[in-house]
Formats: C-alpha cells, structure tokens, sequence
C-alpha cells in the first residue's frame, strides 16, 4: 500500500512538472499565426473538404465521419450500438446486426478504424473496426457509410489489438487485452498463470465482397495484448503485438503487473502460420459465435451462429512466433512506412524503444535467443534493437509517421506530441495537446503511403477548451499541420464519444464512389413494395404485415382498418423516392421499438403491437418538403374480437 | 455543281444525328439541385439527363400540378417527326444525287430547305404549344396555386429557348448535339444552293 502511495506522489510531481513546462510553449501561437492558421482551416460554405477522418466513437459503439482540415463533423455511422437516428439496431432488418453469442447486445466500446489497403496503399473500400467489450469485428462499406458485416470472436475478451489490417487486406486481427481460459471453465481466478490463454484472432478478408471469416487463431500465453500494427514491405508477412502484465498477475494489475522491467512485443510470422493451416495444421475447436451480414440488395442483416473455430498452439509451429523485449508495459506498437522499424511505446518507460526488423531476422537465423516462454523463443533486447528516442516525454502511447522518415509520438502524461526523426531517434519538435492525449492520426498513417500533411491528436480530457457543458463533455481532437519542420496546431474541434483512434484519407479517393440513392430496381427486400400496385395488408394468424410506400409527401396506403388489439404489425415500408439525401420517417405512435429512417429506394420494417382500442396516427418524421406535415396517416384498431376486416385506401375512391 | 451536290447530301445526312443525339434541352436548377434536374428533348421522346431525372421532374410538378411528363406514345409526335427527318433526309439525298449526274438544277436544294425550313417552324410551332399545354393547364386540384400580379394563374411553361426563372428554379432551354448537327445541315444545303448558283451562272 505504501508503494502505491509513494509512486502516486511521484507521478504527480512529475506532472506538475510537466505543466509548468507546457504552459511556457503555450503563448508561442497566438497573434498573427493565429489568424492564418485559421485561414488553413477554413473551408467557405459549399466547399470540400480535403481529406475525411474517421475517428472512433469510443464508448459510443460507433464510428464518426469528420471533414479535415475543418473538423466538421458529417455523420455518426452506427456499427456496434443501436442508433436512434436510424433506426438501426431497431428495425426489424438491422436488429440481426447486434446479435451475438450472449444474445442482444445494444451498446459497445469502438476502438480503432482501420481503411483496406492494396499494395500498402489506402484503396477506400472497406473500413474496420472493433467492439472491444463484447468482441467484435466490424467491416463498414465507404460506398454506403454503413456497417455491412460484423463478425464476433470467441475465445477473446476485451478486443483491444484490433482491428488492424494486413498489407492487401489478407487479414484484420482481433486480439484478445484479457487472456481468459480457452474454453471457458468454471476455475479459481488464482490459478490464472499459465493457465489462461491470449488467443490471436486472423480474420480473412474475401478480396471481392470483402466477407470475413476467422481463418485461425494463435493461442497464445496469458499475457495481455494491448496493441498491433502489421509489417509492411520488407516485414510483410509479420504482425506485431504488445504485450503487458508478462507477469500473469490476476490482481491489483497496476502495480502487479508493473513489475518486470521489460514485458514483450510478440512477432507472428502469419504467412508461416497460414501455410500450416493450409496444410491442415492446427485443431478445429467448438465455438459458439456469431456472424452478422447486412445485403444491401435486400436491405437486410442476418444472423448466424457458427460453431467451431481452428486453433493454433505456436509452439507447434517452429519459427513462426518470437518476443520481442520491450520496456516497460508498451501500450502502442506502430510500424514505420517501410516496415523496418517496430516502435514499442512502453507506457512506464523513459525512453522510446525501437526495434529493428533487420535485425530481429538476424537475431532469430542465428539462434541468439535469451530463454523462451511456453515454448516461445524470447530473443535478446540488444540484438533486435534499432535505437531509442532518449527521454522524450512521459508516457508514451502512440505512434505514426509523416511519410519523409518522421515520427509523431503521443505521451499521454505529459500531454503531448514529440516528433523526431527514424535512425538518428532525435527529437525534433513537441507541441503540448489539451489535455491527456491517447492516440494520433496522419491520414494514410498506418500504411505504406502516409499523406503527411496533416496530423489530429484525439485528447481524453476537454476542460476548459470549450464552452461548459455541465461535468461531463465531449472529449476533443486537435488538427495540426505538419507539413514544415514544426508543428503548427491549427484547430480544436470536439469529437463524439471516445475519438480513441482514427483513419484518414483524402477525400478524392472516397467520394465519388459514394452512393447516392438505393436503386428500387435493385431492392430485394422480400416485403418491398416498388410501387402502389404492390401495396397490400396481409393478415397471418395474429401477424399484420402492411407493405406500404412513401413518397413526397404521402403514405400508401394512408388509412387502414381492422387491425385488433393483441395483433403484430410489421410495417414493411419502401421509400419510393429516387433522389439523392432524400429519406423519409415512419413513426407510430405507441410503437415499443422507436421508429424509421429510410433512405431513398430502401426498405424498412417496424413492429408495432397495438394494446388499446382506437384510431391511430402514424406519420413522416423526416421534414421531406412543403407538405411533410400532411405526410400522415391513421390506423383503425378494433377490439380482438372483432370480426372487420382488413382494408386500406388511399384517396377517397 | 458536283461539288454543291455533294455539300448538299451532307447536309441532308446529318440529320441522321437527331436519331442519335437529343434535339433539345431543358436544365432545371435550383439551391436544392446543385446538379440540376434536366430533360434532353429527342425526335421520338424524352429522356432525363440523369437516370431519375424525370421522376424527379415528375415529383416536383405534381405539386403545382403539371401533368406528368409523356412518354413516347402518349404524343403523336414522337412517331410522326422520325418518319419525317427519314423522309427529308432521303429526299435530300436524292436530290444531291441527282446533281451530281446533273440530272437536276440547284435550284432544288433551295426547295429542300425551304421546305425543311416550314416544318421545322411548324415542328417548333407545335413544340411551343406542347410547352404552353404542358406549364398552364394545371391540375385544378393543385396543392400550390401561384397567382400573377394581376391575379391570372402563373404558367410554368418552360422557355422555348434561353433562361427564365420559375419559382425557385433557374430554367434553360438550349438545342442540343441533334439540334446543331441540323442546323449546321440545313446551313451546307443553303451553301450547296449557293455554290450550284455560282457554278451555274460561270457557265453562262
Ligand atoms: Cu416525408
């Protein structure tokens, strides 16, 4: 207990500090920078902006697109919550997309998005990202903005090395941060060391459809993965993951698991792994997950439960998995454009560590190895590393590069951003951030091609930055420009949920491909209605399904009769319109499961269980034009016994 | 003369174009349309510019209510004005044949295009009309009735050629590729006339 109170003490000496050395560097940007740096992020109205951001929402579940340089922010794209603004996740066609082994689950922690790559290059296609509580991966279409695939990960807990995607987009990782037993068991949480396990989750990626599967998964020893970046170029074939708590404590980690002066970065040779698999290798083991996929032809998600999942022991698999010592608990684990350099940014250290992949291929062909764990060779810290950035701050988390051989790294207790150079490892340049800064992003920064014109630091911590908004506010991101020696903060903007992570790219590479409207002529949704002709109510036992149309500015049909308490009514609505951003609502009054959003020539259901006798308006909750308020219509509810039948009409004849 | 005969069958040839290209087009702007809604008039119907184009055209005229747009059979025109072009551009051809076994006088040319000439004032007169029926004679049901200043309904008929502003909308009716390559047409003939005149008064 002393312990913890004197090295509390300590760090927040260190703190101050800190403080008081930032606020010196604070008065150098104000005054005439100011004002053309408000000029670099001006966007006049009706114009573009350069580049979109993705930023992570966090605890929010969800992913936020952001133009750059103006910070605006464009759309919330709902991925692992539900989201009243859609409707998603309450819709009869996006429920399925929540489904997971553990049933329902209505909100998660979204981490790090991550673009699809060709080549190393940014191809815009696909965007990743995880749910970490439940584990999850996510694949988002850039041509539609929404979430077309979400696959769960068994055998996992706390999806934090993830989702981060090799070269040609063979494979997004979901690594486990908790070791856990695999399979799950009823055991003593003391007998955690060397009895849990840190599964590696591969997850392929079809290059067409882009639909993923769990190819294998790397079971690892009970250490915890924290983070991951792939190899690319000369390291393709590598992935790359911290580790922390190489302790294998199960209580008290902060201090437990604070204990070895180095833990690991664990290097997976995935191409020798593959190669095994394909061979047959490693062992089909019972699973229970789930895999959710949205069709946009039909509009709908469904939900499949899969039941097995191939392990791989890596100990059974010579050659393909070494550790890498790195000090001390590294949080970020980031790998420069030509994948040479593997930066280890140990929270509690010092100094930044920086591997060699050189180097690491020498050490493992002549066998210097310092011991293994469960079988993994663990090679010597002096042999694999590059160099290291000498006292550059406190508390390192992240890094990216700039594309022109520099480094961005945050530190989150001295609440900043360090550049220096890659091979002569000093620093160039650090900019303070406001406040507790967690992870970076250049656009193109986790590829082989950064776009190192810009760089945002997405801060844990808002106070004072913006007007007040009671104890609790929206976390914020900072933009700078990088493209001279120093960094220049151009912008504060505030972000949605969590921004823990974020991919960018320009804007020219996106936003042509982006859809525009659903084509009714491709709708195959089963209960579309395509035009008035197809409208109906079908009555199935206790089940109503109305298959209505809307249209500026009316429903089809707009009165319904004979409908009775205790029956379901799925109302399956099409959007007629053919019209860029022109969606329609639905909401019915009483209805448990909130409303619709429906874009133009989509399909929609909303259930709707009526429990009082009466006549009942449903109407238009998007402002659709001059007449959405006439956009509006009633259904008739008799009593269960009652013996009217079911009809509808539109217009009086 | 040969020459002015076969400026002359090239005149009449590029008439083909109008079962190409669109004779006519109407763009429709407005704040809400940065990529305005538009309309390419063809000899045997009407298209959209973009492929939703009409419905669109449609959804916003009911409001006022403009009929909808027509489709191919629902105007005599669109099967008369092919059979037309077709029969002018054979008979041009003909005509420029024939001048070049001399067979025929140059004054012939001229003939073409003054008869080109009336039923394209009378194909224009008869599109104006279209126009006119189509802006003004509105749904009496319509959901926004828009007065003149001296209290006569507002017409929403399209101009026959150039800008206007209707309503919220900026409104341009110009020929289009079809349009040009008959005019540029129906100019040669009237240079073959003038080239088989200048020949013909030589020899004399
Ligand atoms: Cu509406």
């Amino acid at each position: 207990m002393k312990n913890i109170l004197t090295s509390t003490i300590a760090i927040v000496a260190v703190l101050v500090a800190f403080t008081s050395c930032n606020n010196s560097g604070k008065s150098n940007n104000s005054g005439a920078l100011s004002s053309n740096n408000a000029e670099k992020v001006y966007v006049a109205p009706g114009e573009h902006d350069s580049h979109y951001a993705f930023i992570s929402g966090g605890y929010s579940g969800n992913l936020t697109v952001y133009g750059l340089p103006s910070g605006r922010m464009f759309k919330e794209i709902p991925v692992f919550s539900q989201f009243p603004t859609n409707g998603y996740g309450y819709s009869e066609e996006t429920k399925p997309m929540l489904e997971t082994s553990y049933g329902f689950v209505p909100w998660d922690d979204s981490h790090h998005p991550d673009i699809s790559q060709t080549k190393g290059e940014l191809d815009g296609r696909w965007i990743f990202i995880n749910g970490n509580n439940t584990p999850r991966i996510a694949r988002i279409s850039l041509t539609t903005f929404e979430t077309e695939e979400i696959i769960e990960v068994p055998n996992s807990a706390g999806n934090h090395s993830s989702s981060f995607i090799t070269e040609n987009t063979e494979y997004v990782v979901a690594g486990t941060r908790f070791s856990v037993p695999v399979p799950q068991k009823d055991m003593s949480i003391k007998d955690y060391k060397g009895n849990f396990k840190g599964a590696l989750s591969f997850i392929s990626v079809d290059p067409e459809h882009g639909h993923m599967d769990i190819k294998f998964q790397v079971l690892m020893p009970g250490f915890n993965y924290d983070l991951s970046h792939p190899g690319r170029g000369k390291s393709h074939g590598w992935f790359f993951f911290t580790t922390y708590n190489t302790e294998e404590a199960n209580t008290l980690l902060e201090v437990n698991a604070s204990q070895n002066d180095k833990d690991f970065i664990a290097a997976i040779n995935w191409k020798k792994i593959e190669e095994y698999v394909n061979n047959g290798g490693g062992t089909m083991m019972p699973a229970n997950y789930a895999h959710n996929v949205y069709d946009e032809a039909t509009h709908t998600a469904t939900s499949t439960m899969k039941k097995e999942v191939r392990v791989v022991n890596p100990s059974e698999v010579p050659g393909a998995v070494y550790l890498l010592p790195t000090p001390k608990s590294p949080h970020g684990c980031d790998v420069d454009p030509s994948g040479e350099y593997i930066v280890g940014n140990g929270k509690l250290s010092a100094n930044l560590t920086v591997h060699s992949f050189t180097k690491m291929l020498d050490a493992i062909e002549n066998k210097k190895f310092a011991g293994d764990a469960y079988g993994i060779p663990i090679l010597n810290f002096e042999d694999v590393l590059a160099g290291s950035v000498e006292q550059p701050g406190l508390g390192p988390l992240h890094t990216e590069f700039d594309g022109k051989g520099n480094a961005y790294t945050t530190f989150f207790i001295s609440s900043e951003v360090v550049k220096w150079k890659l091979g002569t490892w000093e620093v160039i340049d650090r900019k303070p951030t406001y406040y507790s800064v967690g992870h970076l992003t250049i656009p193109g920064g986790n590829s082989a091609k950064p776009f190192g014109k810009y760089m945002f630091a997405m801060n844990k911590i808002t106070k004072d930055r913006y007007l007040p908004t009671g104890p609790e506010m929206e976390h914020s991101a900072q933009l700078y420009d990088i493209s001279g020696d120093k960094m220049e903060l151009l912008l504060d903007f505030p972000t949605h949920g969590e921004p823990h992570y974020a991919a960018a790219i320009p804007a020219e590479i996106i936003k042509n491909n982006s859809k525009k409207i659903y084509r009714l002529a491709e709708n195959e949704h089963p209960r579309k209605a395509t035009n008035d002709a197809e409208v109906k109510i079908v009555r199935d036992g206790k089940n109503v399904h109305v298959y209505m149309t809307m249209i500026r500015s009316h429903f089809s049909p707009d009165n319904i009769e004979g409908v009775k308490v205790g029956d379901k009514v799925f109302f399956h609505v099409t959007n007629l319109e053919q019209d860029f951003d022109v969606p329609h609502g639905f909401a019915m009054i009483g209805a448990n499961n909130a409303e619709l959003l429906i874009g133009p020539g989509q399909t929609r259901t909303l259930t709707w269980e009526p429990k009082q006798v009466g006549v009942w308006p449903f109407y238009c909750t998007d402002f659709c034009s001059a007449l959405h308020q006439e956009m509006q219509g009633y259904v008739r509810v008799s009593p269960a016994s009652s013996n009217i039948e079911l009809s509808w009409s539109l217009g009086d004849d | 003369m040969k020459k002015a005969s076969i400026i002359m069958i090239i005149g009449s040839l590029l008439l083909l174009g109008l079962f190409k290209f669109p004779l006519w087009n109407i763009m429709l702007g407005a704040p809400q349309y940065p990529d305005p809604l538009g309309m390419n008039i063809y000899i045997n119907g009407i298209q959209g510019v973009s492929e939703f184009d009409l419905q669109n055209i449609d959804g916003l005229n009911h409001y006022i209510g403009m009929k909808t747009i027509p489709k191919p059979d629902e105007m005599w025109e669109f099967s008369v004005f092919p059979k037309v072009i077709l029969a002018m551009v054979i008979l041009g051809v003909t005509i420029g044949s024939l001048g070049v076994f001399k067979k025929i006088s140059y004054k012939f040319f001229l003939g073409w295009f003054i008869l080109m000439s009336i039923l394209g004032v009378l194909g224009m007169y008869d599109f104006n009309s279209w126009l006119i029926d189509y802006g003004s004679n509105l749904d009496p049901h319509a959901i926004i009735k828009v007065t003149n200043p001296d209290g006569t309904p507002m017409s929403y008929k399209p101009p026959l050629f150039g800008f206007q502003k209707l309503l919220n909308f900026d409104v341009t009716s110009l020929p289009h590729t079809g349009g040009y390559l008959m005019f540029v047409g129906m100019s040669l003939t009237l240079v073959a006339f003038w080239l088989g005149r200048k020949a013909s008064l030589k020899k004399i």
